[in-house]
C-alpha cells in the first residue's frame, strides 16, 4: 500500500483527520527544508505538501510567489528539490510527501525521468496545479508506473461531469479548492465548502483535502469536520517569512500544533 | 460567414486547442469551466451571421478597415532590390492591428453577459485597444502593466487613464508584460464569473490562439485581394514582427496554404541572441509550458522562465503563439530575429524616407525587409505588415539617440 494510502487508512481508524501543510522547498533557503520537514511532522503533520519553486506561479498569491523567490535566490530547482525529499527520507520513510508545482519545470525534467528520479527519492505524490487531467495523461501514466499518486484539483467552479473525470486519473487524494481565487486568499466561505464537499463524494471516493483560505484553528477545525484533510499554505508560509532565522522552527511548529489542537479537539 | 472558411485543408488547432504537440489547455482547475464557456460562446457566434456582421461594421467604422497596402518606393530605391510595401495596420484607430482583436473580444464579451473586462499590457498598445473598447462598449476595464513597461511607456498608461480604466502595476518577476499575464490570470480566476480576459495576443489557453487569430486574420484577407489589385499578385513574403505572434499570424493566416508565398517571422534579438539578452524564442528557444499552452520558452535548464531584453516593449516576451512554434517545426514559416540597433536603424529609415513613423515592434519587420530586399530581384515584392505607428515609443527613440524630453 502507498503511503499516502496507509495515512488515511491509519488516521480513520483513529478517528482523526489528516493535516497537510504546505512549505515552498528552499525557502527561506535550501538548508531549512528538511529541518522545517521534520519539525512539521513532529508537531502532527500528516502529509507534507512541498512547493517546487517556479518563475511564474500563475496560481498563487503574493505570499506563496514571495515564497517561491526567495528560494530561486538559491537556485532552487526540481533537482534539488528531490534532493531534500531523499535527505527528508533519511530520518522519516512514513510521512508522505507531496510535490506541488507548475508543469514547466518537470516538462524540462522529462516525464520519464522526473518519475523515476522521484521515486527514487521517496516522493509519494505529484501535483500539477497547470496540468488538468486532460493534458496529464501521459505524466500520470509514468508516474503510476513508478507508484507515485497523481493528486489533481477540483474548482468550486468544476461542473458534476469533469468530477468524474478528474476521479479517472486521480490517485492517492483529491485537493477540493475551497474558493474561487489564488492561494492566500481570505474569502473562504464554510458554508459553500460543506454544501460542496457532499457533491463531490458522490463523484470522487477518494479522500478529500481542503486548502485554500484556512487561516487558523477554526477554520482549520470547520474544514476537518467535513472533509478528510486540512491543507495549511499561505498562512504557515507567512510564517515563516516572518520568523528570525533562528526562530523558524520554532514559530512553525508553535502554529501547527496549534491548528492540530484545534482539529483532534473533541 | 466564407470570411472564418477561408482555408479548407489547414484546420488547426484541434478540438483540443492543439497544434500538433503545441497549443491545449494548461491552466488550473478554478478556470477550466470559464474556457469551456469561452469555447461554447466562441464557437456560437463564429457561425452568427449577426455577430459577423456586427463585427465587420466595427471593423469598417470603428476601426477604419481595410487598412491600405502603400508602396514604399523610396525605402524600396534606397534599399535596392525587392519592391517594399506596407500593410497599413498602424492608420487603425488607436494605433496598431490590436484593436481589431479587442473589437471582436469585447462584442464577445457583451453576448457572454460580461460587465468587466480585464487585460494585460506590454508596450500598452493592447491595453489601450482594450480601454477603448471598454469605453466604446460600455464596461469597466483593469489593465495589467509591469512597473518596468509602466515607466517605458508613459503616455500609453495616461491614455488608458483618460479612456477610463485602470492601469495596476505588476511589480512581481521580471516586472514586464509576462508577469503582467501571470496578475491577470490571478484575476481572472478570482472573478472568474463577472469578468471576461482579453488576451492581447495569440497565447494563452485554448480557444485564445485560436480566437485571437481569427479576429486579427482580416489582415491577411484583405491583402489577399489588395495585392493582386496593386501589384497584380500575391507577394513574396509576407514579414512581420513577431511578439505573441498576433499580428504575424493575423497576415499569415491566409497565406498557409498557398506555398509560393514565404512567411517570415522577425523576433527581438535585444542586445544580440550571443548575450543572452533577446526575446527571440523560437530561434533560441525550446518548448515548454507557459500561460496556459506548450509553446516555445525562454527558460533554463531549470525550467524556469528566462528574463527577455527588447527595445519594444511589445516584443518582450518569453513565450510566442503555439501555431507559431507549429509552423516553425513543420517549417511553413520561417523565424529569423533583428536586434535593438537594427530596429532602431529602421525606424529611423522609415521615418526619413517614406514618413512613416513605425512602433519600434513593427521597426523589426522593416529592418528585415531591408536586410532581404538587397538579395532578391527588383521585381520581387515583399509585404511587410506594418503592425503599429510609432508615437508611443518617442521617448524610447530620443533616449535610444542620448535626448531627453
Ligand atoms: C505595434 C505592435 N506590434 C506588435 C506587437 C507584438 O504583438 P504580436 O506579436 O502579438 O503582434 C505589439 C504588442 O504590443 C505592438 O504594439
Amino acid at each position: 500500500m502507498s503511503r499516502i494510502a496507509a495515512t488515511f487508512e491509519k488516521l480513520k481508524s483513529a478517528d482523526k483527520k489528516a493535516l497537510i501543510p504546505f512549505i515552498t522547498a528552499g525557502d527561506p533557503d535550501p538548508t531549512m527544508t528538511t529541518p522545517i520537514m521534520g519539525a512539521l511532522v513532529q508537531v502532527g503533520a500528516d502529509i507534507i505538501e512541498l512547493g517546487v519553486p517556479f518563475s511564474d506561479p500563475m496560481a498563487d498569491g503574493p505570499t506563496i510567489q514571495r515564497a517561491s523567490e526567495r528560494a530561486l535566490v538559491h537556485g532552487v530547482g526540481l533537482g534539488d528539490v528531490l534532493e531534500m525529499v531523499s535527505a527528508f527520507r533519511q530520518s522519516d520513510n512514513e510521512t508522505p510527501v507531496v510535490l506541488m508545482g507548475y508543469a514547466n519545470p518537470i516538462e524540462a525534467m522529462g516525464y520519464e525521468n522526473f518519475s523515476n528520479q522521484a521515486q527514487a527519492a521517496g516522493v509519494d505524490g505529484v501535483l500539477v496545479v497547470d496540468y488538468p487531467p486532460e493534458e496529464s495523461g501521459d505524466l500520470t501514466r509514468q508516474l503510476n508506473a513508478q507508484g507515485i499518486d497523481s493528486i489533481f484539483l477540483l474548482a468550486p467552479t468544476t461542473q458534476q461531469a469533469r468530477m468524474d473525470t478528474v476521479a479517472r486519473f486521480a490517485s492517492g487524494y483529491v485537493y477540493y479548492v475551497a474558493l474561487k481565487g489564488v492561494t492566500g486568499a481570505s474569502h473562504l466561505d464554510m458554508q459553500e465548502v460543506a454544501k460542496k464537499l457532499p457533491e463531490v463524494r458522490t463523484h470522487v471516493k477518494l479522500p478529500i483535502g481542503v486548502g485554500f483560505g484556512i487561516r487558523d484553528g477554526d477554520t482549520a477545525r470547520a474544514v476537518a469536520d467535513v472533509a478528510d484533510a486540512v491543507v495549511i499554505g499561505s498562512r504557515l508560509v507567512e510564517e515563516i517569512e516572518n520568523a528570525q532565522p533562528e526562530s523558524v522552527i520554532a514559530d512553525v511548529g508553535v502554529l501547527i500544533r496549534g491548528i492540530r489542537q484545534a482539529m483532534d479537539a473533541a | 460567414m466564407q470570411m472564418y472558411e477561408a482555408l479548407k485543408a489547414y484546420k488547426l488547432p484541434d478540438e483540443q486547442g492543439h497544434f500538433g504537440s503545441y497549443g491545449g489547455v494548461f491552466v488550473a482547475e478554478t478556470l477550466v469551466y470559464a474556457l469551456e464557456e469561452l469555447r461554447e460562446s466562441y464557437e456560437n457566434v463564429r457561425k452568427d451571421a449577426d455577430f459577423i456582421a456586427e463585427f465587420e461594421y466595427e471593423l469598417k467604422h470603428y476601426v477604419g478597415r481595410p487598412s491600405p497596402v502603400y508602396h514604399a518606393k523610396r525605402l524600396s530605391e534606397q534599399v535596392g532590390g525587392a519592391q517594399i510595401w506596407l500593410k497599413r495596420e498602424d492608420l487603425n484607430h488607436t494605433g496598431a492591428h490590436k484593436i481589431n482583436n479587442t473589437v471582436g473580444q469585447a462584442l464577445l464579451a457583451r453576448k457572454m453577459g460580461k460587465k468587466r473586462v480585464i487585460a494585460e499590457t506590454g508596450a500598452g498598445q493592447h491595453g489601450v485597444a482594450s480601454a477603448t473598447v471598454a469605453a466604446r462598449y460600455d464596461m469597466e476595464c483593469v489593465v495589467y502593466m509591469g512597473s518596468e513597461d509602466i515607466k517605458r511607456q508613459a503616455s500609453n498608461v495616461y491614455r488608458m487613464k483618460l479612456l477610463g480604466a485602470s492601469v495596476v502595476p505588476v511589480e512581481s518577476g521580471s516586472k514586464t508584460l509576462k508577469d503582467a499575464l501571470n496578475e491577470a490570470m490571478r484575476d481572472w480566476v478570482t472573478n472568474v464569473e463577472s469578468t471576461f480576459y482579453i488576451i492581447g495576443t495569440v497565447a494563452g489557453p485554448h480557444p485564445y490562439p485560436m480566437m485571437v487569430r481569427d479576429f486579427n486574420s482580416v489582415v491577411g484577407r484583405e491583402l489577399r485581394i489588395q495585392m493582386p489589385d496593386e501589384v497584380g499578385r500575391q507577394p513574396d513574403a509576407i514579414i512581420a514582427c513577431v511578439g505573441g505572434g498576433s499580428n504575424a499570424i493575423g497576415a499569415f493566416y491566409s497565406y498557409i496554404e498557398d506555398k509560393n508565398v514565404r512567411l517570415i517571422g522577425v523576433e527581438a534579438a535585444g542586445f544580440g541572441i550571443e548575450s543572452g539578452k533577446h526575446a527571440a524564442t523560437l530561434c533560441a528557444g525550446n518548448p515548454g509550458v507557459l500561460h496556459g499552452n506548450r509553446t516555445y520558452l525562454m527558460q533554463n535548464d531549470d525550467g524556469q522562465i528566462t528574463e527577455t531584453h527588447s527595445i519594444s516593449a511589445g516584443l518582450d516576451y518569453p513565450g510566442v503563439g503555439p501555431e507559431h512554434a507549429w509552423l516553425k517545426d513543420s517549417g511553413r514559416a520561417e523565424y529569423v530575429a533583428v536586434d535593438d540597433h537594427e530596429a532602431l536603424e529602421a525606424f529611423h529609415a522609415l521615418t526619413r524616407t517614406e514618413g512613416i513613423m513605425p512602433a519600434l515592434e513593427s521597426s523589426h519587420a522593416v529592418a528585415y525587409a531591408m536586410k532581404l530586399a538587397p538579395q532578391m530581384s527588383k521585381d520581387a515584392v515583399l509585404l511587410v505588415n506594418l503592425s503599429g505607428r510609432g508615437d508611443k515609443d518617442m521617448h524610447t527613440v530620443a533616449q535610444a539617440s542620448g535626448i531627453t524630453l
